[in-house]
């Protein structure tokens, strides 16, 4: 069993779950502690996040910059629309690469699962292309990319 | 670079549902425009221009049997989309089997430090 789920949902979402062995206090100070995330939100191996502002209340701003260490890193930023301790993060994002993508709206839900936590990520882009291009090339920051479930499709 | 705009042309063509229907029905085996527009409901113009955007992103491909024009999936785009979406997804779990460290080795939260930003 696969504890990643990713599937499209509509013309322009992506839902991405997952299930984590902590309770959701935990996992949502991972997602909103710049501490924290530095840690794991890096993509591919032998990236790093040197820059990460996360200033985790409503209209508070979110910048994550990737570097490898060789080539131009490229960086996100966003901002926070709700939050509700510790069950539901409502933000903005967008990449920038260096062009910035159109923003990805994203909820993220922490729900308590047994001793663990279920979370369920829902990104709604504009439209359909959005959602297509993201797909294409937004795989440096990992979260933004990865959906379609193409085996089980064809 | 080119190789992520063909991805960029093969996601977008992959958007709209009738589409990816037709690769699934690809996926049993080759088919006309004729065999592929009688399920759909469509007429076989409609079901021409679906294909001809799913060729454009190399993901079907045409083959000429006398006056028929057999199409069928073509490997390569399939098979080069596939591995991106591999590539994809590792890259996603792998963060999140980072997080799962993470969180392995916070302290019991402290309800209270919520507070602190």
């Amino acid at each position: 069993m696969s504890k990643l789920t990713l599937k499209t949902e509509g013309n322009t979402c992506v839902v991405v779950t997952r299930r984590f062995a902590a309770p959701p206090e935990a996992v949502y100070r991972a997602h909103t502690d710049p501490k924290l995330i530095q840690k794991w939100l890096l993509g591919p191996e032998g990236w790093t996040m040197p820059v990460c502002i996360n200033d985790a209340r409503p209209g508070g701003k979110i910048r994550y910059e990737w570097t490898d260490g060789k080539g131009p890193g490229f960086h996100l930023t966003g901002e926070y629309l709700e939050l509700e301790p510790y069950s539901r993060i409502v933000h903005v994002e967008r990449m920038h690469l260096p062009d910035p993508t159109p923003d990805n709206h994203v909820e993220t839900r922490f729900a308590a699962d047994g001793t663990g936590t279920l979370m369920t990520m829902r990104m709604t882009l504009p439209d359909a292309q959005t959602r297509a291009a993201m797909l294409a090339t937004g795989m440096q920051a990992g979260m933004e990319a990865s959906y379609v479930r193409l085996e089980g499709m064809i | 670079m080119s190789g992520t705009l063909n991805l960029n042309v093969a996601f977008s063509a992959l958007a709209d549902p009738t589409r990816r229907a037709i690769l699934a029905r690809l996926a049993k085996g080759e088919a006309t425009v004729m065999e592929l527009a009688k399920p759909f409901e469509m007429t076989q113009p409609a079901i021409s221009q679906h294909l001809k955007v799913l060729e454009d992103a190399g993901l079907v491909a045409c083959r000429v049997d006398g006056t028929k024009r057999p199409r069928r999936l073509a490997k390569a785009g399939i098979e080069a989309m596939d591995q991106w979406l591999a590539m994809l997804r590792k890259a996603l779990g792998k963060n999140y089997d980072r997080l799962d460290e993470v969180l392995a080795g916070m302290e019991q939260p402290k309800i209270k430090r919520g507070e602190k930003r």
